[in-house]
């Protein structure tokens, strides 16, 4: 094989307590898609940033075309030929399309010029863009669209995507998998980050793993199944979750033609959503991020009231609000962990209380009993084997995934009769997410009844019993996850379920 | 009541003389804020670059260099200001608060022997042509420099913010400062520059006070400008041509109210003394509830570079 674009040998890169990187050499060659691959804090964040220049190695080299490459800045890498789209954090909400381009390019032209440019290359990758939109105004596909031309107008030999479909709908994978299949036909380079193993078995030629900041093995993700991947990167034989599915019992939640207003400019408006969740079963809701979900989870736990359309068991619960609903059974993890699901900078006994006070009874006569609070969140701790020296830690000290095992462990173990998530596993490690999931499906086991929304589709495909998507605010018709294909669920995202309905 | 003892030009004149601290102040807590720091000291670096240029003033005979030195009193204020929620990332508002305090503080020590003496004052610099048009010439070309001066630095700070690449990054800052640092943009040296600039403007502002509108030193004699000033930023939308609307606008309200008073309006003179602050208010007020109002987004937010 011909010399390699990047070379990368033995870089190390310690910080106070913890290593980071430890001798990680790997090459990566000009037309070749290289999967980095690894848990939350295997390291692959601080080596992107090494060969972005935004974090110096301690020991180790790095050659960019043979020669040595030591970029001090990220400007300096993008001199070189090193470009980055990042997974969030890089775009300014209130400037136009081509200012947030201007911003991540050396020597940029001046704004007329650089829209034209901007139209030319976004039509010849089939990304189009209005150079003139306010970023803040674009839905998360076209924000990825915007970072992405900003990189290809550079000419990058290197592209560096971290996480880059997160958050996309099936259709637009494919969009940016054929703009980046493109690339790679043109010779660039591209260092892809992601947890999604399947992706990277169609996408990628070669993938190296890390754990613990080692690089633990280099193959070929089209010869390595998905569950090998998955065990290198986790470095055991990796449980997957399993239930019994057994008969459904009584409806527990049902809810009625629930429509609300957008709480806010940018929320969304409910519209008729309706659906009904039986005990044992987990009813999972998809769609794109910002059709709803929030709003949605906000009236089912009892954040936003409305007028009958919630009923527990047959009583009308839309009116309660949430310490009420609580009470009942009826609990729920929001989607942000820290200010919505947890506040950040109190200790994890604290936030235990805030959520568990009612059904734990840490209450008496308006006082607190520290204690218990204390034990429930240390039983919290141990159940869901959350990493954090102690329960007077505050909950921003808890790293990502850590926190959402404690914040979905809080509710799991209160046995709720009902239980509503969102986005139990983003941003978790593949057997945190494992062990979320089992917890959930134990649950519904046990009698709940479960309302699971996320964005990642193999999760709810994995653990739900019904489907149904969420788009604009409305839902669409609920399915059976048996027999149910990518193509259909992602009309059923696009909000197209209406038509298929009637050819069904 | 004599109105006819008003004369609309040099009302006018005089709106401007008096509108120019202000004006100064807010534009330069403008640029501050843009970067998304809150810097509550304004009142603080004023009333320090009022003393600290009305002392050079005298004992030099030259007001030149005591404006120039009480830009410079005012930027080492706010770099203190900037070292304290930059580097060492304490809260913001109590820290700018604290700053006024110890500008406050401070003036009034140097302060104490300068009491009663009156200073050496900018001359008018009569522009040439412009100045000879009647009525309009004595009531727009007929100031002293600062006055254009601070017309020009609006105009500049529009331009820089709007075409610019410096401005451009600098506005980034305070959208994002997460998305800036990710991008390489060194968030904390540019934030230290705008509070030097800011620092630098608020004494300059002061300096207009007890240099060209009194002139001469009272202890506290800013009274409460400095505030204003923090206020038109955000009515103004953190636009700098609205800035200047406001800074005119309060600085007319003043001017005709004391004309009033000399006239002999029968207003109760507390009424009159509050109407530059109310209207100012009122007036800003229906600018800005027309939506857009365009606060950046990192505006008080701590930034620490870790991760």
């Amino acid at each position: 094989m011909s010399d390699p674009l990047l070379r990368l040998s033995g870089l190390t890169k310690a910080y106070p307590g913890v290593v980071a990187n430890s001798d990680v050499s790997f090459d990566i060659h000009a037309g070749e898609v290289h999967a980095l691959l690894g848990e939350n804090g295997a390291g692959k964040s601080t080596l992107v940033k090494m060969i972005y220049g935004l974090v110096k190695p301690d020991t180790g080299r790095m050659t960019l075309n043979s020669a040595p490459f030591a970029p001090s800045a990220p400007s300096a890498a993008r001199l070189s030929g090193v470009a980055m789209v990042f997974q969030h954090f890089s775009l300014f909400d209130a400037l136009n399309v081509a200012e947030n381009i201007a911003l991540g390019m050396e020597n940029a032209p001046k704004q007329r010029d650089l829209a034209a440019k901007i139209k030319e290359v976004s039509n010849q990758y089939g990304l189009p863009l209005d150079p003139y939109m306010r970023v803040g105004d674009l839905s998360a596909g076209e924000r990825q669209r915007v970072e992405i031309i900003r990189c290809l107008l550079q000419n990058p030999k290197l592209l560096i995507m971290d996480e880059p479909t997160s958050v996309l709908t099936p259709q637009e994978v494919e969009i940016l998998f054929k703009t980046l299949r493109q690339l790679k036909a043109e010779g660039t380079a591209i260092l892809y980050i992601s947890h999604k193993l399947e992706e990277i078995r169609s996408l990628c030629d070669t993938a190296t793993i890390l754990r613990l900041g080692q690089k633990v093995a280099t193959c070929t993700p089209a010869d390595t199944s998905a569950k090998e991947l998955a065990e290198m990167m986790v470095g055991e034989t990796l449980h997957v979750p399993e239930r019994a599915t057994g008969a459904f019992g009584d409806v527990i939640l049902d809810v009625k033609d629930l429509s609300l207003r957008a709480p806010t400019e940018f929320g969304t408006a409910l519209k008729n959503v309706t659906f009904k969740v039986r005990a044992r079963e987990i009813l999972g809701i998809g769609g794109v991020a910002g059709n709803g979900q929030d709003e949605l989870l906000g009236a089912l736990s009892g954040e936003v009231s409305s007028n009958n359309t919630v009923s527990l068991r047959g009583s009308d619960i839309s009116k309660l609000g949430p310490q009420q609903r609580r009470a009942l059974g009826v609990l729920a993890a929001p989607e942000e962990r820290l200010g919505h699901a947890a506040v950040p900078d109190m200790s994890l006994s604290e936030n235990a209380l805030l959520s568990a006070a009612v059904r734990k009874d840490m209450m008496r006569f308006g006082f607190v009993n520290w204690g218990k609070a204390k034990l429930y969140a240390e039983h919290v701790i141990n159940e869901f084997d959350v990493r954090t020296p102690g329960a007077g830690n505050a909950a921003r000290s808890l790293s990502g995934g850590n926190l959402q095992k404690f914040v979905i462990g809080r509710e799991v173990l209160q046995y709720p009769d009902v239980l509503i998530v969102n986005q139990p596993t983003w941003g978790v490690d593949a057997s945190a997410a494992a062990a979320i999931r089992q917890s959930l499906m134990d649950l519904a086991e046990k009698g709940a009844a479960l309302v699971v929304i996320s964005q990642d589709l193999d999760e709810l495909m994995e653990i739900s019993d019904h489907f149904a998507a969420l788009n604009e605010g409305r839902l669409s018709s609920i399915r059976p996850v048996q027999g149910l294909n990518v193509e259909e669920i992602g009309l059923m995202m696009g909000g197209v379920h209406d038509s298929m309905e009637g050819a069904a | 009541m004599d109105l006819s003892s008003i004369n609309p030009a040099l009302l006018i004149a005089s709106l401007m003389v008096s509108a120019t601290p202000i004006l100064l102040a807010a534009l330069g807590e403008l640029v501050v804020e843009k970067t998304g720091v809150l810097n509550l000291g304004v009142e603080g670096m004023m009333i320090t670059g009022a003393i600290c240029g009305f002392a050079i003033g005298v004992n030099t005979g030259s007001p030149v260099l005591g404006f120039m030195f009480a830009a410079m009193s005012g930027a080492l204020l706010s770099l203190a200001f900037g070292i304290l929620t930059q580097y060492l990332l304490s809260n913001q508002v109590a820290t700018g608060l604290g700053l006024t305090l110890v500008g406050l503080g401070l003036s009034s020590l140097i302060g104490k022997p300068y009491e009663g003496i009156k200073s050496p004052t900018l001359q008018k610099m009569e522009l040439p042509i412009l100045s000879d048009i009647p009525i309009v010439g004595p009531m727009l070309f007929s100031h002293d420099p600062m006055v254009y001066f601070s017309v020009a630095l609006v105009a500049a700070t529009w331009a820089v913010l709007k075409y610019t690449r410096a401005g451009l990054i600098l506005r980034a800052v305070g959208e994002s400062h997460d998305a800036a640092h990710a991008l390489g943009y060194k968030v904390v040296r540019i934030r230290i520059l705008a509070i030097l600039f800011g620092g630098a403007c608020a004494g300059l502002a002061g300096a207009y006070i007890s240099l060209v509108r009194v002139p001469q030193w009272t202890e506290g004699m800013t009274a409460g400008a400095g505030w204003i000033a923090l206020a038109i930023v955000v009515f103004a939308s953190w636009k700098p041509w609205r800035v200047l609307i406001g800074a005119y606008l309060f600085g007319g309200v003043t001017v005709l109210q004391l004309n009033l008073q000399a006239a002999g309006a029968k207003v109760p003179i507390e009424v009159l003394s509050m109407s530059p602050y109310l209207i100012t208010i009122a007036v800003l007020v229906i600018i800005s509830a027309r939506g857009n109002h365009g606060a950046p987004a990192a505006l008080g937010k701590i930034f620490h570079a870790s991760q």
